[in-house]
């Protein structure tokens, strides 16, 4: 029997916004999969974004959601799950709302290991707007502010992730659609701070300028740069060159923020 | 009993009266001259359970306490000069989405870093008109120590009770300043908590005006889910472009606060001998302080002043303040800027009275000789 995605959504609010071909679809597909898996209750998670085109994603599903202003879901969802540690908080947004207006907080986020799940569509590009470079479009490529190539070098936003601390880290593609419930579901689980970055396409504006021909070559290169973390083992760098790896990059144990300050409150309470 | 008496710092008075109020999280940056407050805060929430967060930069301070709010809490912050203007932002998000907060914008000079341990008093149009598009403000303006915990208090049973965020405005005078405080006994000053929703979860609508201009607010994670956004919305929450719809939210927003029988319980205004004056003195925060001993020294040279403090800086109190333009020959209004209330004042009084001001921004408080050679000037 098909997956029953209909009780997860808004009635009414269909259909979305998002251009025919773009990954965001298939990340929210993932994502309802991934809270159906662990079981998540509506009236305990907030779903939480910025501003883009990912952003638009909380509107459509049936939770508490709330869209914010650009690049600030993080601080907004810290704030909720500070006040009400037992709900489950998760994040959604794109490459410039997430790593470059709202860097900071993204960063911090990722230090305090706050237990959040960030899903992070990076499509490389500003789609919302029209096609402006991101923080996370590759060197050379076109955009409508970058239109002798991008001098800009870019964030590798898995790695930031895990250089500012987050605890819970994972990459996949809007190709791997099976691959997104499963990393996704994992972060929900993981105690902390929980990445999950999933390069996505634009074929709109930032397809177009880069001569992918159709969705379809957006989608093939999607699956021809992912290398499984596993796989990527057995590699030489000439191998690896211009790939991007998959799957789970980085877990750790540490203590996680609300729990640290539940024990301040219980020690100076006790005291 | 005796009350409990304590001397205070003003941003320490600010911290206690957010506690009285019931403020059970704080998301705040250190900037000086408000810092105090955030001190405060972090020892005493963590006492009653509730949360104190310092976080990476006062736009993600702005946005812990809307967060926080929206999921129950009741929520502070406090700030200074360039981190205010920071918050402008955010600020206009909690207006639109009408999300109860407080905001403590201990004032300094500027524009920029400008000088951070001097006092001013030019955030009074940012606190109106900072950010961007049509919006109302509630500001208040408290004088003394005593006063800034009463007017936290105050700023709490606002926000709640109009649902949107509420600034607290005193320079670092007061701020810093120390007093006596008498500590009001529990249940001795109203406390107000917002209105929850009657209706059952699958008929709520987080921006329902069935109830009137303020509609009733659910928390996150409690039976009631709901949308919130900083776009243009109908009731359900949802965005919406549709004119008549974006028109009427507007609009409402604003009437919420300045339809007449709002303005009567926001409005909040300290009058000293205005019966039989023939000149007042409008002055607010600190600078009244200043103002009340020119006017018992012009008093005592046989010219017949008053004062006239508005507690409530926003809503600006037109009618009262008209009615004064017309009884007086001269208002005058001395302000650590160099003019901005002034023409508040202006453009209510129009040509009924002369007016003039007293302003002063080199760091140091306006002095009663100051305001005294104005007024006799003026006159």
């Amino acid at each position: 029997m098909a997956y029953d995605y209909e009780k997860s959504i808004r009635p009414g609010k269909l259909p979305h916004i998002w251009c025919p071909g773009c990954g965001h679809g298939i990340v929210m597909k993932g994502l309802i999969r991934a809270m159906d898996a662990c079981g998540l209750e509506k009236k305990n998670t907030a779903i939480v974004s910025g501003i883009g085109c990912a952003s638009r994603m909380p509107g459509y599903l049936d939770f508490n959601t709330l869209h914010t202003a650009h690049g600030r879901a993080a601080a907004f969802a810290t704030g909720i799950k500070m006040a009400k540690p037992e709900m489950t908080v998760i994040c959604c947004g794109g490459d410039g709302d997430g790593a470059a207006i709202g860097g900071n907080h993204f960063i911090h986020a990722c230090r305090r290991n706050i237990d959040m799940t960030y899903v992070l569509m990076n499509n490389y590009i500003y789609g919302m707007t029209g096609g402006q470079f991101s923080s996370s479009t590759p060197t050379g490529h076109l955009a409508s502010t970058t239109p002798y190539g991008n001098p800009d070098p870019c964030f590798d936003l898995a790695k930031l992730a895990i250089g500012a601390g987050a605890t819970f880290v994972a990459r996949t593609t809007a190709f791997h659609a099976n691959q997104i419930d499963k990393l996704i579901a994992e972060g929900i689980k993981h105690k902390g701070m929980a990445i999950i970055e999933v390069l996505d396409d634009c074929p709109t504006t930032y397809g177009r300028r880069n001569k992918f021909r159709s969705v379809v070559d957006m989608m093939k290169r999607l699956k021809e740069i992912a290398v499984p973390v596993t796989a990527a083992a057995k590699m030489t760098p000439e191998q690896l060159e211009g790939k991007t790896l998959t799957g789970v990059l980085h877990k750790e144990d540490r203590p996680e923020y609300c729990e640290s300050y539940a024990k301040i409150i219980a020690r100076v309470q006790g005291a | 009993m005796a009350k409990k008496i304590a001397l205070l710092q003003g941003n320490e008075a600010c911290a206690q009266g957010a506690l009285y109020a019931g403020c059970n999280f704080f998301g705040g940056y250190p900037i000086t001259p408000s810092t105090e407050v955030a001190e405060v805060m972090a020892g005493e929430l963590p006492k009653i359970g509730g949360k104190f967060i310092q976080m990476e930069d006062e736009i993600g301070a702005m946005a812990s306490i809307i967060g926080a709010s929206l999921a129950g809490s009741k929520t502070l912050t406090a700030s200074s000069g360039p981190g205010i203007s920071l918050k402008q932002e955010l600020i206009g998000y909690a207006c639109i989405a009408e999300v109860p907060c407080v905001i403590i914008n201990v004032m300094r000079g500027g524009p920029s870093t400008g000088m951070p341990t001097g006092p001013g008093q030019s955030d009074v149009m940012q606190a109106r008109w900072g950010t961007h598009g049509d919006h109302a403000a509630i500001a208040l303006c408290p004088a003394s120590c005593q006063e800034i915990f009463t007017e936290t208090v105050r700023a709490f049973n606002l926000a709640e009770k109009y649902r949107m965020p509420v600034q607290v405005l005193y320079d670092e005078i007061v701020g810093h300043m120390r007093e006596r405080i008498v500590f009001p006994e529990p249940g001795e000053l109203e406390v107000i908590d917002r209105t929850a929703p009657s209706v059952p979860p699958e008929k709520y609508k987080p921006f329902d005006t069935s109830f009137g201009d303020v509609p009733p607010l659910a928390a996150y994670g409690s039976d009631y889910r709901f949308h919130v956004t900083g776009l243009n919305k109908a009731e359900d929450g949802f965005p919406t472009t549709k004119a008549e719809l974006v028109d009427a939210e507007e609009r409402r927003q604003i009437r919420k606060v300045e339809c007449p029988e709002a303005r009567a319980d926001i409005e909040s205004n300290e009058e000293y001998l205005i019966d039989d004056a023939e000149v007042v003195v409008l002055a607010y925060g600190s600078t009244s302080r200043s103002a009340r001993y020119a006017v018992n020294e012009l008093r005592e040279q046989g010219i017949k002043a008053g004062m006239f403090r508005p507690i409530t800086l926003w809503p600006f109190p037109e009618q009262r303040v008209a009615q004064i333009g017309e009884q007086v020959k001269a208002i005058v209004v001395p302000e650590m800027n160099l003019g901005q209330m002034i023409f508040e004042v202006e453009r209510v009084v129009k040509n009924s009275c002369k007016l003039a001001g007293v302003h002063r921004v080199d760091g140091d408080p306006l002095t009663p000789s100051q305001i005294i050679d104005q007024v006799k000037e003026v006159l």
